[in-house]
């Protein structure tokens, strides 16, 4: 047992932290997220410079063979100075959908895209019906001929606006909430009968709803088996819980920091305010919630490397439970204690505060999950 | 990083698990289990059992006869004597005066006191709070005064778990009244039987007989009982609350709070159907669990920061502010999970020479006393309001 870092991985480490500092000023971020993209395609042809869009990837596919555990590393970083180009998207995310469910000419064509920062991808699953239920699904995907039609409305695909692929969850058979019946499909952008709606998120990132009509698709579009990506789903899925934790933990870490920092600036009735009781006890608590939030972070991800599947999957449910409440407990209280200065948008803290307030909820949100975690443990 | 076992952990495993199945004495499992005080004699028969097994130090250097076990190892010792409902020793000697003694005693100290303590053959308790010095510990008025080969030790002690049955003391006495505060203290080690002594009990709000208070009158005590130099007590006393930071916070025993609270609830109805389906109980539980399992990780990365050769600062503070919580949070919630069988009490005394059990289901015996006695979990080692203090001071910089 072990929680200490490779030298390999402080290698990781010191290589992503200097990519944030040099990068991710606030007012770097500030600005780059309010370009159209929202995100800098030079940052991602460094990040595919430094190998780090292949990471997770196995050796054959030109990866790195990295582990959840170098995923953390990474995300815990990038959370630090909330990051905005779409790693977890493309990588952790859709790209680990289709190094688990695809075939061979499908990994051939679309990882080392992926790998050398080419292709971007998003993962349309939620609807807006289905909350945070991977099952619920009412996107359909009819038989016809060699291929299969798609029909539906897809909500809040994040980087749907720029991702060149979208691999879509749609049902080819069962009723609306089963977790049978249920396939994924690689669809081009830019398809015939997909339109778009693009708007931007509370985080300074990119999201889309995506309508299919009558979206004609080949028999080569189906990612995995047909009426069985549930469980590949819930799999990358929680694979991505482990790499959002990271992030939270990164941010849950910055957003103290810079609290803690003006604590000891900000001065009120002639000394820091961080010689009240009341304001050093609220701030021990929002640091106590960061430590069980790194704790959980690194538990998940070390996991996730072992076998036994239910473990696996409480410690998901767990980890993220503890991460959504330590999220809104901190973004609240660091605007709370930065008192008028933490409502202006200037100031950096109100943007830790919105990025935690979304991965609170992305996902699945701390009652869905603390709801998960009795349902496995009962 | 790696959470998986070895197969020579898992051998450790199975070492620990057969030897707790057939050394762990029913009476003792039993009290330990429903949250009870230990009796004297129970306990005092588990610890030899435990030395004789070598395993009743496990956080001594392996010289003062610790048992050189890895991390791992403990955190499989650990949980493997919370689910089985074993005691752990009692804290006063082996994780308190103990690593004091190993670390600032001298040779003769540790050569007498040592042995004893892993024999269990001194029954020690801890004379630090007084009437007047709580939180504000270093403001103490124990005197003790030096004549000769002696102290003339003169003053009062309160809220000393187990005095009543201890053989020996270890107490914060004042030697330099002159100096600031923490800087004229020293640390004695005290046999009970010296006259001049008098213990007097408190009932607590358990109803129960767990607290006291000690008077000192005129109690002549030999100098060569002074652990290190006159006037470093606050030094030493420190470092022993350090210590006792990071055990108090009883994750294994809280692990099984919540295995017994799963049993209770599958047995308990609510609505006609059993306690554990009913969702706001199942939250409550759920909640506490998440906050536990985090704890246990938190506990379980700072015991491999300091194998890596970090440095800790008041990161322990933590383990005892969330520990305690929790234990207090299970205990709340196992008296409620009882319902209307949660109220009946009566002491334990006042069961002596009766042949009747306490009333209820068996389980309803214990979880009351205990959810009274563990109020006091967020108050003792330091209050979870000073832990705070500790943190915002040496880890913020506040």
């Amino acid at each position: 047992m072990d929680f200490e870092l490779s030298d390999e991985q402080n290698l990781l480490k010191d290589s992503v932290e200097r990519f944030v500092k040099d990068n991710y000023s606030a007012e770097a971020r500030a600005k780059l997220a309010d370009t159209e993209l929202g995100f800098s395609r030079d940052h991602w042809k460094q990040m595919a410079e430094l190998g780090w869009l292949g990471l997770p990837f196995s050796e054959d596919v030109g990866g790195f063979g990295g582990t959840a555990i170098e995923t953390a590393i990474m995300m815990e970083s990038m959370g630090r100075g909330l990051v905005l180009e779409p790693f977890l998207t493309t990588v952790i995310l859709c790209g680990g959908l289709i190094a688990e469910a695809g075939n061979e000419a499908q990994v051939e064509a679309i990882i080392p895209e992926v790998i050398e920062g080419k292709m971007m991808l998003a993962f349309a699953y939620a609807e807006a019906q289905s909350r945070f239920d991977l099952n619920d699904v009412e996107t359909s995907a009819a038989k016809s001929g060699d291929g299969y039609v798609l029909n539906g409305h897809k909500a809040v695909v994040y980087h749907g606006t720029t991702a060149d692929k979208i691999i879509v969850s749609a049902r080819t058979s069962g009723g609306s909430r089963d977790e049978a019946g249920i396939s994924l499909f690689i669809v081009d952008n830019n398809t015939a009968g997909l339109t778009r709606r693009d708007y931007r998120t509370i985080d300074g990132q990119r999201a889309a709803d995506i309508m299919l009509k009558n979206v004609k698709v080949g028999a080569d579009a189906l990612l995995g088996e047909e009426g069985k990506a549930y469980p590949v789903i819930e799999k990358v899925v929680d694979r991505t819980i482990s790499a959002l934790c990271a992030e939270a933990v990164g941010a849950m870490q910055a957003a103290n920091h810079i609290t803690n920092e003006y604590m000891k600036e900000r001065k009120q009735f002639g000394i820091p305010i961080g010689k009240f009781q009341v304001l050093q006890h609220r701030m021990v608590d929002m640091y106590m919630e960061a430590e069980q939030s790194k704790s959980m972070s690194d538990m998940v991800a070390m996991k996730l490397e072992m076998d036994d599947e239910t473990e696996k999957r409480k410690a998901v449910a767990a980890a993220k439970a503890q991460v959504g409440k330590a999220a809104k407990f901190i973004g609240q209280q660091s605007i709370q204690l930065h008192g008028g200065m933490g409502m202006t948008d200037e100031y950096s803290i109100g943007h830790y505060f919105k990025r935690l307030t979304t991965i609170e909820m992305l996902f699945g949100n701390t009652d869905h999950h603390f709801k998960k975690y009795a349902a496995l443990t009962s | 990083m790696d959470l998986s076992f070895s197969k020579e952990d898992l051998a450790f495993r199975d070492e620990v698990r057969e030897f707790l199945a057939t050394s762990l004495p029913a009476d003792v499992k039993d009290r330990c289990d429903r949250g009870l005080h230990p009796t004297k004699e129970g306990q005092v028969r588990w610890q030899k059992i435990l030395n004789e097994k070598g395993w009743m130090a496990p956080n001594w250097p392996k010289e003062y006869g610790g048992t050189g076990w890895t991390i791992t190892q403990k955190y499989i010792a650990a949980h493997e004597f919370g689910h089985a409902s074993a005691p752990i020793a009692l804290p006063f000697g082996v994780s308190m005066v103990g690593p004091v003694i190993y670390t600032f005693g001298n040779q003769e100290q540790k050569d007498y006191y040592l042995p004893r303590i892993l024999n269990s053959d001194d029954w020690w308790c801890q004379g630090y709070s007084e009437p007047g010095s709580g939180s504000d510990l270093a403001s103490l008025q124990t005197k003790a005064v030096r004549d000769g080969d002696h102290y003339i030790v003169n003053g009062q002690k309160i809220w000393t778990s187990f005095a009543h049955l201890a053989d020996m003391i270890f107490c914060l006495v004042r030697t330099d009244s002159s100096a600031k505060q923490q800087e004229g203290i020293s640390f004695l080690l005290i046999d009970m039987k010296t006259p001049g002594i008098t213990v007097k009990p408190i009932i607590g709000l358990d109803m129960e007989h767990s607290l006291n208070e000690v008077f000192f009158e005129d109690v002549r005590v030999p100098v060569k009982n002074r652990i290190g130099e006159e006037n470093k007590g606050w030094t030493y006393a420190k470092f022993l609350l350090g210590n006792e930071r990071t055990g108090i916070a009883r994750i294994a025993r809280s692990k099984r709070q919540v295995e017994r609270l799963k049993e209770i609830a599958k047995a308990e109805r609510s609505g006609g159907r059993p306690l554990a389906e009913d969702s706001d109980f199942s939250n409550k539980l759920s909640r506490i669990e998440v906050d536990l399992m985090a704890l246990e990780y938190t506990e379980l990365r700072y015991l491999s920061m300091i194998a890596s050769g970090k440095q800790l600062s008041a990161e322990p503070s933590l383990l005892k502010i969330k520990g305690s919580e929790i234990q207090q949070r299970l205990t709340e919630l196992l008296v409620e999970s009882l319902g209307m069988y949660g109220v009946p009490y009566e002491p334990e005394r006042s069961y002596a020479g009766r042949n009747e059990a306490p009333v209820g289901p068996d389980y309803a015996h214990g979880p009351m006393a205990e959810h009274l006695y563990l109020r006091a979990a967020t108050i003792y080692g330091g209050s979870n309001e000073i832990q705070r203090n500790i943190i915002s001071k040496m880890v913020l910089g506040l």
